[in-house]
């Protein structure tokens, strides 16, 4: 397999299809369409370089201007995220959107670095090695921006529990992810874990890292300098995953064209650790100007963005390109997506003390070529020119589309489509009913997930899942730390897509808060269906618009993130699934807020009031209704919610918080008791009375800016009065209680933890093994 | 009894990080004769009595369905191997 270069070179099994053989040759047949070009955006490549295009630049241009890389058809809503910013809200902004990932500020010298990704589409096809990658993907992302990978988290959406498909893509996926990060010594933090029947053909496989850097190791993907190498390092080039990102993560499935499903990659996670550490070594030695990942799109990605986020020019030798296959044509070289790659630039002077860092973690190179002033990237095969372009006609200036939109004839009868079923009446049906909603594959215990991954390797995982949200230390010695949740709920976006953005933000928000961490800044991963549909395309609009008012309303910004289209399979779209993660900052991990309860004594308090809001809930999910309005969503209550659940944690008045969302109050409590096991009385008659609904609505409904605390008695007092002083509505609901081993809810049923752990524990176990 | 053997390899495009490993620890014990190494695997199908056509034939199902993953893995051989 190992071939030199010249070798690979002399062999010329094809014909090359040189820019000079291009312009002599006007009337050649290309396969612009197989590759997943328009006939439009085919004559605009024309119209650019004057000429056809070679089969390399046909092959650059099809991969960077595909839906995945240029984001044609999202780029006119996504600008919303840049023009509803603040000066304010980038106060703590080291780098926003556009590059690799964004940095926050978090004090002390320290920042984050954090984004998530999705990898749907691979994960579909081969759910291991799909799952796997994406992790691995997202990892570099973080590396890129010099920083050091500290956790990962994983979103996933999976089709019905008991469809005979979902156990081949939850056995495959979980491993995969658990497979990649535990290998990589990362610890997986959280995520999410939804069963709908609309992801059956298509999974959501969300993958988000966080990395942790000093204020001055910021590194961008920039080549500048004229004169500087470029270099390329990692696991060599090899025909895995060739069009990946033009073909597979653009297009629906469709069965009629199987064809269409050109080979997964496969990572290799002990490369990926090595090619880590390598990258940091770099960093602190200073030896690399800037630095891009391969991920999607390969080589055409990371020569034609460092070009032109720099100097604007690049000239590289495409035969020194070291491939594990010699048979690869120059096209498929660039867009070979083969994992664990990276591409730098690096000054003449440094370039020896580059090549002593890879000899020391004994990592691949070859130098492929130098930075130029010259505005074109040029790339050559052996000697003969085959690219010839304006790089920035490759990565930046890709076609834009205003595609057509339009709501959805049938939203108004989904938005009139109430749930009104018949509801549970009398302590057995409410007990019932708690026991079904903690057994259902929604609300379950996902313990059978989260423990194939380590979630406390490296030691400083301060909280991680079942709690609100994933909590990391960064400094050892001051405590300061991070915590980090995404959510999404696709049933209320499905309902009302702008809303449903803002639910996602606001819950995810509210858990970083609930954990006692101060929320600073938003990434977004937007699975959607195909663009082309213009109902689809309005769910999107609509979604952004909901995402960047919320932001600004709430005062964080978004700081990178990914949109994922095309996931409907046979024209049927998923429900619009917007993933919201929000990092939030905490002076002192030690004071972070677990979400169960455990000392004797303490009372309960349920923050914030109850309206009758079931429709998109869990609860008529289980009845299997889905229609109406979703919650409503009162921003400035989060945030107050927000506000006060910090400064509890921070003045010590809390010992155990968790939010309600999904499931409602009832979920809340049940998951509060089973945490540790402790069990409590509770009444509910009072805050029954006091929003006008009953004890079933209160216990199901999902009103939002909600959250149940337990309070030292000793600080019950001083409690009450920071929530009375903020106007923010509380109620004593009940106690703590070590001894009853069961949730009593008083003068209605008493529901013992046993049975309610045997319901919420056997699901997963039951259907996977 | 007559077993059949199944031979699996990874596609050549395909990365394979465990032949890379082995390639990698070949020089270190002075084996330094190899520029390569794929892994892929075995299996054998004991069958009993003969194998008619049939059983050749779910040999060769089972091959491509449950004993390889299409998408990354080739199955380079089905064959009979008589009784010893």
């Amino acid at each position: 397999m190992t071939v030199s270069p010249s070798a690979a070179a002399e062999q010329k099994k094809f014909r090359i299809d040189t820019v000079e053989h291009a312009a002599a040759t006007p009337g050649t047949e290309l396969p612009w369409a197989e590759l997943g070009l328009k006939e439009d955006e085919f004559n605009r490549v024309v119209e650019i370089l004057g000429r056809r295009p070679t089969a390399a630049e046909l092959a650059m241009y099809s991969v960077m201007w595909s839906e995945h890389c240029s984001y044609k058809s999202s780029k006119v809503h996504l600008k919303q995220f840049g023009e509803k910013v603040t000066d304010k809200m980038k106060e703590h902004l080291l780098v926003g959107i556009g590059e690799n990932a964004g940095v926050v500020d978090i004090g002390e010298g320290w920042a984050v670095t954090f984004k998530v990704e999705s990898h749907n589409h691979p994960s579909f096809v081969e759910p291991y090695q799909g799952a796997a990658t994406g992790v691995g993907g997202i990892v570099r992302d973080i590396i890129s921006m010099g920083a050091r990978p500290v956790a990962v988290m994983d979103p996933l959406r999976f089709g019905a529990i008991d469809h005979p498909d979902t156990a081949r893509l939850v056995h495959g996926i979980v491993s995969g992810i658990g497979g990649y990060g535990n290998s990589l010594g990362l610890p997986n933090i959280g995520g999410e874990l939804v069963f709908d029947s609309v992801y059956q053909g298509n999974p959501l496989v969300n993958a988000l890292a966080v990395g942790v850097l000093r204020h001055e190791d910021i590194r961008l993907a920039n080549a500048s300098g004229a004169g500087n190498k470029v270099v390329l390092f990692g696991a060599r080039t090899g025909g895995d995953g060739i069009g990946g990102a033009s073909v597979l993560a653009s297009e629906s499935f469709d069965a009629t064209k199987p064809s269409k499903r050109p080979a997964v990659q496969v990572g290799d996670p002990f490369a990926e650790k090595v090619l880590i550490e390598c990258c940091l070594e770099l960093f602190k030695s200073s030896v690399v100007e800037g630095i891009q990942d391969l991920g999607a799109a390969g080589i055409s990605c990371a020569t034609s963005e460092l070009a032109s986020n720099g100097d604007g020019g690049m000239h590289v030798e495409l035969t020194n390109v070291l491939l594990r296959d010699p048979t690869l044509t120059p096209g498929e070289i660039l867009m070979s997506e083969s994992q664990e790659r990276m591409m730098a630039v690096v000054t003449p002077e440094n370039a020896d003390a580059f090549e002593a860092i890879m000899a020391k973690w004994n990592v691949e190179y070859s130098w492929l070529g130098e930075v130029t002033d010259t505005g074109r990237l040029i790339i050559d095969w052996a000697g003969e020119t085959i690219v010839d372009v304006d790089p920035r006609t490759v990565a930046h200036e890709g076609p834009v589309y205003q595609r057509p939109m339009a709501r959805p004839a049938a939203q108004d009868s989904i938005e009139a489509n109430s749930f009104n079923a018949e509801r549970p009446f009398g302590s057995a049906a409410v007990k019932d009913a708690i026991l079904e909603l903690m057994a259902s594959p929604n609300m379950c215990d996902k313990s059978w997930v989260t423990n194939q991954y380590d979630r406390y390797v490296q030691g400083n995982t301060a909280l991680a899942m079942p709690d609100d949200a994933g909590v990391i230390r960064v400094d050892e010695t001051t405590g300061l730390g991070v915590a980090i949740s995404t959510d999404a709920n696709g049933r209320y976006s499905y309902l009302n897509p702008y809303e449903g953005a803002k639910l996602a933000l606001a819950e995810s928000y509210r858990n970083v808060s609930t954990a006692g961490a101060t929320p600073l800044a938003v990434t977004d991963c937007l699975n959607f269906g195909s663009p082309e549909d213009p109902g689809v395309m309005w769910q999107f609009a609509e979604s952004v618009r909901g995402l960047a008012d919320g932001c600004r309303e709430l005062g964080v910004p978004v700081t990178g993130g990914n949109v994922s289209l095309y996931n409907q399979t046979g024209g049927v779209a998923i429900h619009p699934t917007p993933v919201v993660g929000v990092l939030g900052v905490f002076d002192d991990v030690a004071r972070r807020t677990p979400s169960g309860w455990r000392q004797d004594g303490q009372a309960i308090y349920l923050m914030g009031t109850t309206q009758d809001e079931l429709d998109g809930s869990e609860y008529a999910n289980l009845r299997g209704h889905l229609g109406g309005k979703p919650p409503k969503v009162d921003l400035q209550a989060e945030k107050l919610l927000g506000e006060l659940l910090v400064n509890a944690s921070r003045d010590g008045m809390i010992d155990a918080a968790h939010d309600v969302s999904e499931g409602g109050l009832a979920a809340a409590l049940s998951e509060m008791a089973l945490r540790f096991g402790v069990g409590a009385r509770i009444g509910l008659g009072e805050v029954c009375e006091r929003d006008g609904v009953d004890l079933f609505t209160l216990l199901f409904s999902e009103s939002q800016a909600r959250a149940v605390v337990a309070v030292a008695r000793s600080e019950e007092v001083r409690f009450k009065d920071m929530c009375s002083a903020r106007g923010f509505a509380h109620a004593r609901i009940g106690v703590v209680d070590t001894e009853i081993g069961a949730l009593d809810f008083q003068s209605n049923f008493v529901l013992p933890l046993d049975e309610l752990k045997a319901a919420h524990e056997g699901t997963l176990p039951r259907h996977f093994g | 009894m007559p077993r059949i053997v199944v031979d699996v390899m990874p596609k050549p495009e395909i990365l394979d990080p465990q032949g890379k490993a082995i390639a990698g620890a070949l020089p270190r014990l002075g084996l330094t004769g190899f520029s390569a190494v794929r892994q892929g695997k075995r299996f054998e199908l004991t069958v009993d009595g003969d194998v008619t056509p049939e059983v050749l034939e779910q040999a060769r199902t089972a091959a491509a369905t449950v004993l390889s993953n299409p998408v990354i893995e080739d199955v380079t051989r089905v064959e009979v191997i008589p009784e010893a």
